[in-house]
């Protein structure tokens, strides 16, 4: 059975004030109506002004998703009673979006795909509401709206994905795409809510609302295509109708049938006059995108394409990637590091990028790249100053680091010197008389373990080409 | 320095009033210490300002409506909030939601709404300028039923933010004097852009009253002398306009087949707009506390059932009813479409004349309770509503009476050219040959 689905996307905006005031939206560890005015608490007599930001940032989106901005676009007003709301209506876009007909290519199921973007649209967040005395049954409930006005777009897709890991993976690269445009920041809570519609051919469709979390939308999405295939089985039929994601269960419930029914009354904003952008839109100039940077990747440092895909799906990481050196950039190594170790070790800590000082890693690529330490040594230190963040907040710088555990590569002297290297070297034979036998008989092998014993002595720290030449060394002396 | 202060103890015996402040800030301009009323749906800071309805009872708000910043900034004197119909809704003020004001001219008539209050403080002499605003005739109306001028300025001309709206897309903040010359200078000081308001123009009014109209061609509708329009009324109204013949303009009748659509466009677009912006008043934030034991939804309703007077709820009714899925485009686009066509009729006829004048009410002020059935309460606004249609500028000046009760000329301008209709009625107001 084919699944069918299409997604509405609310991001908010990263401007710096809300979208008809002036109020600040860095709300988040501020307390609650802090961030007011009569403006955006909806006060009798206020009206909205439109900031020209929000309009820069929303054309940037519909620019990078290929969108088609037509000569004139309008507010509206979406009429509906809920207590978050404090006009009795939210300012949003109707049926003269601000951008329309684009797409988004992925890679898909079966390879490069092309998602078509029905429209893009600006809209304002309503306030939030603060529950009291118990989730299920609140006593009372207050309300926030320092949210309220935030800027948001809602971006539209054609019912153009056929799994639930399609979508996660459109939404992985749309998150990508906005924030290459420094227009989305998604490590704010509440940056990101999706709508999905999801059928299965031949059967009606179902929303799917409330879903706030990338992960999310693949498990609300997996949880209706199993749900729906069993009620087929079974014979039932699919009804038209309004979910809601349980995220904390994974699974979705249905809603009140009576919401579906709300008529929002849609009609234009007279007081906010009709946006006439086109031509702003086409002298905008939009970053370099992914794709376009996995390609420079590609080309520029020989980044093979799957580390080249990795390293440019997150804005963050590239920006680290292209910063380093040009010799470290070249490398494959690097590329592996970073792709694999260092994003590796973040995922299995469940840590995001951001929050990590990638000075400090940057650092010890340097430091590892110089031979100061070893590969092993490397990942210790990473692991050791992820552990340090995830707990506390803060980590050493990597010398420090280093030198406390005492990973720095210790170096042979040159000939016949007390160094550490020829010291354990020196202890290795001793301890190990039979090796020392079997090499003089040839036993080539013999010396690999006498290596590994020197190596363990050393925590890893002596260069194994350094170890050869002292035991080779020290063993034909001895003959 | 202790601020200067207006001592104001009128003797409001017509009720023009919902709240004065007896010792009023008042500063240095070309208001200085003048005593202004403001009408209650204008905000002001400090004072409670209530639309004449009880949903708003207690609300104080946190700031000034531009237009009261402008004449504090004159140095004006904020004496008064005046009654007006509950929201703007009415042509009377008998849809206060706390008490009728009387009509000075005839206690025993109604003064016109919805800006009553305002008019009836300026033509008792109470003040000798208010703040009136006009949705669809509510400065006109009361100027005319009391005798005074009221300016109903173009469109974005004066900045609406602090307005407490009613139908945004029609109406305008304006001034009411006693005079022509007053009602210019109030319109100086409350006039031009404000960035606060998306839909105010870069068109500030410096401009002092011309009487010279030789050569100005004055349009006359031959709708606004039709059925309706009390002939007695319209006897006086033609004598106004042959005066200003005499004094060199030239008049030509015209028609305006748009008239006929006009009322019912803008009662559509009107109950409309405010269907919406009313929806604010949902208990969360003004009026009373609801009963937070009952759900949200049922809260609400019970506020709103209490909180709104009989006119509120039936334009709020009729406007959500327009909007609906499946009426929209029957009601709300239509009138769209007939508003363009007035719109389209006055910019054809700017094309010939100048200015437009008639009758600003087809009657004189009715006797209280006169106008029981809302349908021909509704009729009495055919003739001021095209201009807040069109957007354009319209004033009323007084013109005589019928039967002791004044009655107002109307002067409708092409967009933008408020100076003119203020000339024009200035020209009348002067009498007289030249």
């Amino acid at each position: 059975m084919t699944v069918i689905v299409g997604l509405e996307i609310h991001c908010q905006l990263d401007t710096a004030t809300k979208l008809f005031c002036g109020c600040s939206t860095d709300y988040r560890d501020d307390p609650p109506n802090s961030h007011v005015c009569p403006v955006c608490l909806g006060l009798p007599g206020s009206l909205p002004k439109i900031n020209r930001k929000a309009v820069e940032y929303a054309l940037r989106v519909a620019k990078a998703l290929n969108c088609e901005v037509p000569e004139e676009s309008e507010f509206a007003r979406k009429n509906y009673f809920y207590p978050d709301l404090d006009k009795g209506y939210q300012i949003t876009q109707y049926d003269k979006p601000l951008a329309v007909c684009g797409y988004l290519d992925i890679e898909g199921d079966e390879g490069e795909k092309r998602v078509r973007i029905t429209r893009v649209h600006m809209e304002e967040d309503p306030g939030r509401l603060v529950h009291k005395g118990g989730a299920d049954r609140p006593k009372y409930t207050l309300v926030d709206y320092n949210r309220a006005g935030i800027p948001l777009i809602e971006i539209v897709t054609e019912p153009d994905l056929r799994s639930p890991k399609e979508a996660r993976r459109f939404l992985n690269k749309l998150r990508a795409t906005l924030e290459y445009l420094g227009v989305f920041d998604s490590e704010k809570e509440g940056s990101l809510r999706v709508d999905a519609n999801i059928s299965l051919a031949g059967s009606e469709r179902v929303e799917v609302k409330n879903i706030t979390s990338y992960k999310g939308v693949e498990k609300a999405l997996t949880f209706e295509v199993t749900r729906q295939k069993n009620a087929i089985r079974r014979g039932q039929k699919i009804v038209r109708e309004t979910r809601h994601f349980v995220e904390a269960r994974g699974v979705t419930t249905s809603s009140r049938s009576k919401e579906m029914e709300q008529d929002y009354r849609y009609f234009p904003e007279p007081d906010l006059r009709p946006l006439r952008v086109r031509d702003w839109a086409e002298e905008i100039k939009i970053p370099e995108l992914p794709d376009a940077r996995k390609q420079r990747f590609i080309e520029d440092y020989g980044v093979s394409p799957t580390h080249a895909a990795t390293l440019t799906g997150d804005w963050q990481i590239a920006e680290f990637y292209d910063s380093l050196p040009a010799d470290l950039r070249v490398s494959t190594a690097t590329a592996t590091w970073v792709a694999d170790t260092l994003l590796g070790e973040l995922n299995y800590r469940d840590m995001s990028i951001r929050g990590v000082p990638l000075d400090h890693f940057k650092e010890l690529l340097l430091i590892r790249q110089a031979g100061e330490i070893t590969e092993k040594a490397a990942v210790e230190v990473l692991r050791t100053l992820l552990d340090q963040i995830r707990d506390t907040g803060t980590c050493e710088l990597p010398r420090q680091c280093i030198g406390r555990l005492g990973l720095f590569v210790i170096a042979a002297a040159e000939e016949g010197a007390d160094d550490p290297v020829t010291a354990a070297a020196r202890q290795a034979i001793a301890e190990n008389p039979q090796a020392v036998a079997d090499f003089c008989q040839g036993k080539k092998e013999a010396l690999n373990f006498l290596v590994g014993q020197v190596m363990r002595k050393t925590r890893g720290c002596a260069k194994p080409g350094d170890v050869n030449r002292v035991l080779t060394s020290l063993l034909s002396g001895d003959e | 320095m202790p601020g200067r202060t207006v001592s104001f103890h009128p003797d409001d015996r017509y009720a023009a009033f919902l709240r004065t402040i007896p010792e009023a800030p008042c500063g240095e301009g070309r208001l200085a210490g003048v005593p202004v009323a403001v009408k209650d749906n204008i905000s002001t800071a400090g004072i409670e300002t209530t639309c004449a309805s009880k949903i708003l009872k207690g609300y104080v708000p946190p700031y000034d409506a531009t237009v009261v910043e402008r004449l504090k900034r004159e140095g004006a004197a904020i004496v008064g909030k005046t009654n007006m119909d509950e929201f703007g809704m009415g042509t009377t003020t008998e849809n206060s939601a706390f008490w009728p004001t009387l009509n000075p001219a005839d206690p025993t008539r109604v003064p016109g709404g919805s800006s009553g209050g305002s008019a009836a403080a300026v033509a008792a002499g109470l003040v000798p300028l208010a703040l009136g605003t006009d949705t669809g005739g509510s400065i006109r109306c009361p100027a005319a039923f009391c005798g005074i001028v009221g300016l109903k300025p173009t469109y974005g001309r004066v900045s609406r933010y602090g307005l407490i709206a009613y139908a945004n897309s029609l109406e305008q903040i304006g001034p009411m004097a006693r005079t022509v010359k007053d009602a210019s200078l109030l319109m100086e000081v409350i006039a031009g852009h404000d960035p606060r308001d998306s839909t105010s123009r870069d068109c500030p009014y410096h401009h002092a009253p011309d009487p010279e109209i030789r050569g100005v061609r004055i349009g006359v509708p031959e709708e606004f002398f039709g059925e309706g329009v009390d002939p007695r009324v319209a006897s006086v109204v033609w004598d106004a306009i042959s005066l200003l013949e005499r004094k060199g303009a030239e008049v030509i009748t015209c028609r305006m087949p748009s008239m006929a659509y006009a009322l019912a466009a803008y009662y559509v677009t009107c109950t409309s707009e405010a269907s919406s912006n009313l929806a604010r008043f949902d208990g969360v934030r003004y009026g009373p506390p609801a009963d937070t034991k009952k759900p949200w939804h049922e809260a609400f309703q019970e506020q709103r059932r209490a909180g709104f007077g009989e006119e509120v709820r039936r334009r709020i009714m009729l406007g959500t009813f327009a909007l609906s899925s499946g009426y929209y485009g029957k009601y709300y686009a239509k009138a769209q479409a007939a508003r363009n066509n007035v719109r389209a009729d006055f910019e054809r006829l700017f094309c010939d004349v100048d200015v437009l004048a008639g009758p600003t009410m087809p009657t004189v002020a009715f006797r209280f309770g006169e106008k029981s059935d809302p349908l021909s309460m509704y009729l009495s606004d055919i003739l001021t509503v095209p201009a807040n249609l069109a957007g354009v500028p319209a004033i009323s000046v007084p013109c005589g009476k019928v039967d002791g009760l004044p009655v107002g000329l109307q002067i409708m301008g092409r967009w933008m050219e408020d100076e003119r209709v203020v000339d024009v009625a200035y020209a009348f107001e002067q009498g007289g040959s030249p």
